[in-house]
């Protein structure tokens, strides 16, 4: 029996297909989540928008949080690590969290490395805004990939320009010659095998989920109806007014994107969506999209 | 052409669709209880069955697809799909279908850092069988009726039971189809005796 490997790191995203993955910060949320027909649940000490809000420095949540949750639920449980903090990291695999984040909503620990995520059992989702970042992450053993967006702004803008040009990117390169391959690499700063594979399988290796942003059931819509495998809610859900109820219907409209009808219905009266932020009112230096190398 | 559904409320759809299509099959992504009634069987496949189990509610799925399987047409659930099919889920009051002469239990290998890749004989298949279990859950007992089809580590991961096939793993995530093809031969003579009775 073989623990660890790509396939089993790799497929366990697979089955999170056409699903939500919710944020919460304990164990009521959690359960919430659960009952809401979440696919998974990221444990964190704060949601993005109050991690934005409270500002300095945003680490790995108390284990305390991540135990709870864990226990809480039936569900995969996610948490998230800082970037290149290899000790978080190994610190909540050994907890036996089912998938870690390298997240750039936590302020990066190396400013250089990532992880050598090809190293952990536990497998790995990363973030990216390109085909370079997603094939680096690829290259260094990520097994799930999701847009950045700009988290905790409740602004769509930014997840759908990740996921239309990753998209757009593997479609090109789907279309190039392999002996213009390298120079495409060199041009992304991308590991060459890993866009041969991308070329030869006509698609990313791992699935890619949107994630930063998605405030209501139309903008998971969107996301889904622009190629992503799932999508990850944030602040969205548990910032909202009527939590289990946006949490229903942010995981219907996930499932049925195409049915406008549904989507119209879900949508009435759900009450005030978190309120949103403009990405051009944020300061270069305070957008977390920035953050990862 | 013998048509198979793919239960495509969640999970790793994609996959069986191209699994029942390389086994010769017609695939079908079935998204409404409506369109069960054109399909010669059904694949409930992998992923959360907690999150599978709220939509087929909302969505009035539970009962078409009992009415389905009691019909006489196969159904064969992957993983998450084999709880769905279970009669007994061990820890719960109600299983969900409750089709399938089985209990099984949840994750019971453990937690995703467990899960693993393992060779398997799978009697009537394969045997040579690399088999993907992913936070897997397995069968507890089995009926008199039901066909205990493959062990691994002492634990059963694959029976058949009537019209009804399940396993513990992910035939879906890799490139041998023998699994898929047994189920699309299940359909295709459960189609041919329909016809006849």
């Amino acid at each position: 029996m073989n623990t660890g490997t790509d396939r089993v790191k790799r497929g366990m995203a697979e089955m999170q297909k056409g699903g939500v993955i919710m944020d919460v910060v304990n164990a009521e949320q959690a359960k919430i989540a659960e009952e809401a027909g979440a696919v998974a649940v990221m444990a964190l000490e704060r949601v993005p928008s109050d991690i934005r809000k409270a500002g300095g420095v945003a680490r790995m949540a108390d284990p305390r949080i991540v135990e709870e949750v864990m226990n809480a639920v039936t569900i995969p449980v996610m948490a998230k690590a800082r970037i290149g903090h290899i000790v978080e990291a190994r610190v909540l695999e050994a907890m036996g969290v089912d998938y870690l984040d390298e997240s750039e909503v936590l302020t990066p620990a190396d400013e250089e490395y990532h992880l050598l995520k090809s190293d952990f059992t536990v497998p790995f989702v990363c973030g990216c805004r390109d085909i370079g970042e997603a094939a680096r992450r690829i290259g260094e053993g990520a097994s799930m990939l999701r847009t950045k967006g700009e988290p905790g702004t409740g602004n769509i803008v930014e997840a759908v320009r990740h996921m239309r040009k990753v998209n757009a990117q593997v479609r090109k390169l789907v279309h190039m010659n392999e002996d213009e391959i390298m120079t495409e690499a060199k041009i992304h700063g991308a590991p060459f095998e890993v866009l041969m594979q991308i070329k030869k399988e006509g698609r990313l290796p791992v699935v890619n989920f949107a994630a930063g942003g998605i405030a209501t059931p139309a903008d998971a819509a969107l996301m889904m109806e622009l190629g992503a495998d799932g999508v990850f809610v944030g602040s969205g859900i548990f910032k909202s007014e009527n939590p289990a109820k946006f949490a229903r219907a942010i995981v219907e409209a996930t499932t049925h994107y195409q049915d406008y009808k549904l989507i119209a219905e879900l949508s009435k009266e759900l009450g005030e969506p978190m309120k949103g932020l403009e990405i051009a009112g944020i300061a270069a230096a305070d957008r977390m999209q920035e953050r990862g190398w | 052409m013998t048509k198979i559904g793919v239960l495509g409320l969640q999970g790793a759809v994609r996959e069986h669709v191209r699994s029942i299509e390389e086994s010769g099959a017609e695939a079908v992504v079935v998204k409404w209880p409506e369109q069960l009634d054109e399909l010669d069987g059904l694949i409930l496949p992998g992923g959360e069955s907690t999150t599978m189990r709220r939509l087929m509610d909302r969505y009035g799925f539970m009962e078409p697809l009992r009415a389905f399987g009691e019909s006489g047409r196969p159904m064969f659930g992957t993983c998450a799909g084999l709880i769905l099919l279970a009669g007994e889920v061990a820890g719960y009051d109600e299983p969900h279908l409750g089709l399938m002469d089985i209990k099984v239990e949840r994750n019971s290998f453990g937690r995703q850092k467990e899960s693993f890749e393992a060779n398997l004989v799978i009697k009537g298949v394969a045997d040579d069988y690399n088999a993907v279990f992913i936070r897997a859950p397995h069968i507890v007992s089995a009926g008199e009726r039901t066909e205990i089809l493959a062990e691994c580590d002492g634990r059963i991961v694959a029976a058949r039971n009537g019209q009804y096939l399940g396993c513990s793993f992910h035939p879906e995530l890799t490139d041998d189809h023998r699994i898929t093809a047994y189920f699309v031969k299940m359909a295709e003579q459960a189609k041919a005796s329909l016809a006849h009775s």
